[in-house]
């Protein structure tokens, strides 16, 4: 393995940590190696070890952080809850990880104008809690949202099954303070509608905390809709269920969620929330319809037309909102519920124009029989967001590389048929080899430049996004997991 | 690859890697921890425990202090249970590391005497336990209690707050109606056993009182088995499973569960426990498939109640209450709309949900004396919660939260009633207030 993949962890230089205590207090650092074993994962597979974590109480502590981190000159990665899927919180040259966990206040609801102020540690669920008796939520509803941090969202523009009609965080967050690896605390964005200047809002948006710590977000909160109907088709073929997606968006509809489970996925999430989904179907479609109640019905109708004319066996709309939460949960959880199946699973993220469904999935069916594979299916069907979830048992090694050849064969065909590597889950360190697929090496220099204004050291989040200059071609190794032997 | 690790558990009762492998470190069950919740720090979650075991057991991580101080600080609340998507199953992998604690590190002298008592010399002999009771009790009513208090000593010795999570020592003990059998009122509808518990036959015995009388109202013979003993519980979680065995043995003796549609538990801590007996016995032991069958007929009153069907006429109660979830009935037992359905079924009952109401709420068996600190936040938060409703009293499943949420309406000066849902039943049944 390259050395700089698994890095071993050194001795943090004592002053460093003196100063750090001295700033956050004693309970606000945490360096022996027993705590940093806890920190070296998040909710990828991905690993590597911080030289100790911070807890940060105000923007003020952020600064002081990030000044020491600078005179030190050593790596400082933002972390939220450590929810991500591509490693975007992980320490990957060690230095310095920066938890925003006790930085969790909602700061200001300003139901009027429909705005909130957020310390970044907020969890994305409990921002729409707060709210939901002002008939108001936050819209982003990533899986994780339970446990998420808007923070940690801000970081990797994400997404969820509302996105479709609702967009992504970057459509919902209006201003942001930040803190730049140099110590400097600006703002970027406003309150107001457009801010005047560039719009380094939407450039921060995304950045995978590679250009500043984030220390406060304003967001935008949304009406919640008057009505909402939530319905499952059944289908006896995948392909008469990406059919069905295919024609609901010619036809205009704009559903507010489109997923798609395949049947082994809904198999082990039926297991798990018991909601009544058919354990014999190949594929089901969940979609929900929102707005004023006329419309929602009309909708609905519309829709459950077109999934009966491509075959669905059965259409099923939710009869209330107990219902509607149970099959929901079980989409949310589908991931989850796959490790109830293999002792480990990798989630693969890519994006395809909708059109390409069918095939995409014949090929995610060939790679599955060439590597004897079990690959479970979940996407985002209305936008082209494929989660195929790789199963396989992290204590065989082989098993382990055809699971990484295999999700690189997946993310291979995406970018053949125009599609892209990450619609959500981010670069982070589990895809920046594979830019250079998608971009060329002047487009990639634009975006290390821009980085490099933000970042001129290039410390803050190191290893993330951009692949070192030498380019593609080299073939990357990626660590097992840290549980990858088994205990004696 | 190096030399794989010597692990730091040995024995059979230890978290095994077939379960503590389905953690997929996806990190949903953080923000549902109460104690992330206070500390924001991964080694006192649910994902971050999980991870230490895991460690320990590959050599990576030693069996010391820090790993049982996070094991130690874990309310074993399973909260994480009812995130978890994969399905770990927490509750089991916590009492194992805590096994492997038992048996292999040691623990500082004062602490290793207190828990060799409570455990081993105390909670499985129930002559003991009214022993113990008896001398509380004179300390309570003696005026040796008012006079600690007003005079100082308490909070010179630093338990003032502690002083106020002990529970009253009751002056007529349970332990008088071991062996009786009360008769249903009206036609009998189900035959059912009583398990009145260890701590709660010297502290709850009203409430197991209530408890028999709601039943026999609703049609139910009730029979007290009269060799029972504690449930094992509190050593099992304590990772004292050897006594946790043998509680369960001399329990699978004293209730021949043949004979009964039911065995009946008010306690949802007891109740999860011994629903899950046959987790103490491993597949090839003689008692496993005993305990499977008597753990099959465990109930929790709220959860019997609401399946069979009120048929006693209730007056009206004009009170507004709302409903604190245990966290053995709502993670460990997953029953969630039984108690509500009973307090709903109240006429003049209205119930208000309060936020978090799944969250616990510091009690935790021992934990309020184990870990006071963490334990009176949790409550703190409770209060808050609680206030919100504007609700006159606070209804609950298990005699310890009751406990808890009496001290929690002292300390904070909130005047909340707090009260079990039978026996909020047992007065809209029987007109005492």
């Amino acid at each position: 393995m390259p050395a700089n993949e698994t890095r071993q962890s050194t001795a943090i230089d004592s002053r460093l940590l003196r100063d750090l205590k001295k700033l956050l207090g004693k309970d606000g650092v945490l360096h022996k190696p027993e705590d940093l074993l806890l920190y070296e994962y998040d909710g990828s597979v991905e690993v590597a070890r911080p030289d100790c974590v911070v807890f940060p109480r105000t923007a003020e502590d952020v600064v002081g952080i990030a000044q020491l981190a600078n005179r030190h000159k050593i790596p400082l990665v933002g972390r939220g809850a450590g929810t991500g899927l591509s490693g975007g919180a992980i320490a990957r040259h060690g230095g310095i990880i920066t938890s925003f966990a006790r930085m969790n206040r909602i700061v200001e609801i300003d139901a009027d104008n429909q705005r909130a102020r957020v310390q970044p540690g907020v969890v994305n669920a409990d921002l729409s809690t707060a709210v939901e008796h002002l008939g108001l939520h936050y819209a982003p509803d990533p899986s994780s949202q339970k446990a998420c941090t808007i923070g940690g969202n801000v970081s990797e523009n994400s997404g969820g099954p509302h996105t479709l009609a609702y967009g992504v965080t970057t459509n919902h967050v209006v201003a942001l303070e930040i803190v730049l690896p140099s110590g400097e605390l600006v703002h970027l964005g406003s309150t107001a509608l457009d801010a005047p200047g560039y719009d380094l809002t939407g450039l921060f948006v995304g950045s995978e905390g590679t250009f500043g710590l984030v220390t406060e977000i304003t967001v935008k909160l949304t009406r919640l809709p008057e009505a909402i109907k939530t319905l499952l088709a059944i289908y006896d073929s995948i392909d008469d269920a990406t059919e069905t997606v295919a024609e609901i968006t010619a036809r205009g509809i704009t559903p507010a969620a489109c997923e798609m489970l395949d049947g082994w996925t809904i198999r082990a999430v039926e297991d798990y929330v018991h909601a009544g989904f058919p354990l014999n179907c190949s594929a089901i479609l969940l979609i929900d319809v929102d707005g004023l109640r006329e419309v929602a019905e009309a909708e609905a109708k519309d829709v459950e037309d077109v999934c009966r004319r491509h075959r669905a066996r059965e259409v099923r709309v939710a009869r209330d909102a107990r219902e509607r939460d149970l099959l929901w949960k079980g989409r949310k959880n589908a991931f989850g519920a796959a490790g109830r199946l293999a002792p480990s699973y990798y989630t693969q993220d890519g994006v395809i124009p909708r059109t390409k469904l069918p095939a995409t999935l014949r090929r995610i069916s060939e790679i599955s029989k060439k590597y004897g594979l079990q690959i479970g299916n979940v996407f985002h069907a209305g936008d082209g967001n494929l989660h195929p979830i790789i199963l396989f048992d992290e204590r065989n090694e082989k098993q382990f590389r055809d699971t990484i050849r295999a999700a690189d064969e997946i993310i291979e065909f995406c970018i053949q048929v125009g599609g892209s590597i990450t619609g959500e889950h981010g670069v982070g360190m589990e895809k920046d080899r594979l830019m250079p697929l998608l971009f060329s090496e002047a487009d990639l220099n634009l975006m290390r430049r821009v980085r490099d204004v933000f970042n001129p050291t290039g410390l803050l989040n190191p290893g993330k996004i951009l692949p070192d200059s030498k380019g593609c071609g080299e073939i990357y190794v990626r660590p097992q997991p840290a549980s990858a032997a088994p205990p004696a | 690859m190096a030399a794989p690790l010597a692990s730091g558990f040995a024995g059979a009762d230890k978290p095994e890697y077939a379960d503590y492998s389905r953690c997929i470190h996806c990190g949903l069950c953080l923000n549902h921890c109460p104690t992330y919740r206070l500390w924001h720090q991964e080694a006192d979650s649910p994902r971050g425990r999980i991870r230490q075991m895991h460690l320990v057991d590959e050599g990576r991580l030693e069996l010391g202090a820090g790993f049982v101080t996070h094991i130690d600080r874990c309310l074993d609340c399973r909260a994480c249970e009812t995130a978890c998507p994969s399905g770990v199953e927490y509750g089991k992998l916590v009492e194992l590391a805590r096994t492997q604690i038992e048996q292999r590190y040691k623990r500082p002298l004062a602490s290793r005497a207190a828990r060799d008592f409570v455990y081993r010399r105390l909670l499985p002999y129930p002559k003991r336990i009214a022993a113990a009771a008896r001398i509380l009790w004179v300390y309570q009513r003696s005026g040796l209690a008012a006079l600690a208090r007003s005079s100082g000593a308490l909070r010179l010795l630093g338990l003032q707050q502690r002083e106020r999570l002990m529970p009253e020592i009751d002056s007529k003990f349970f332990f008088s109606e071991m062996g009786k059998t009360y008769p249903a009122r009206g036609a009998r509808r189900a035959r059912v056993a009583f398990f009145a518990g260890c701590v709660a036959q010297v502290t709850f015995s009203d409430l197991n009182r209530a408890t028999i009388r709601v039943l026999q109202a609703n049609g139910c013979e009730v029979v007290v088995p009269a060799n029972q003993v504690c449930c094992g519980a509190l050593p099992a979680h304590a990772g004292v499973r050897d006594v946790a065995r043998d509680l369960a043995r001399a329990n699978l003796a004293a209730v021949p569960e043949k004979d009964f549609d039911a065995i009946i538990t008010n306690a949802a801590g007891c109740g999860s426990t011994l629903k899950e007996y046959a987790h103490l016995f491993g597949g090839n032991d003689a008692s496993h498939q005993p305990a499977a069958r008597f753990a099959s007929k465990i109930r929790d009153v709220s959860e019997f109640l609401a399946e069979l069907g009120l048929t006693a006429p209730l007056r009206t109660l004009p009170l507004r209450v709302t409903y604190q979830d245990s966290c053995h009935l709502a993670h460990g037992q997953k029953i969630r709309e039984a108690p509500r359905k009973l307090i709903r079924a109240v006429p003049g009952v209205e119930l208000v949900e309060m936020p978090w109401a799944d969250q616990c709420c510091g009690s935790a068996g021992v934990y309020n004396v184990t870990e006071t600190k963490a334990s009176l936040e949790l409550l703190g938060l409770k209060m808050g919660s609680v206030r919100e409703t504007k609700a006159q009293a606070i209804v609950t499943a298990n005699p310890g939260c009751i406990l808890q949420l009496r001290a929690g309406a002292e300390i904070h000066g909130t005047g909340h009633e707090v009260l079990h849902v039978v026996e909020l039943l047992d007065r809209a049944i029987s007109r005492r207030d």
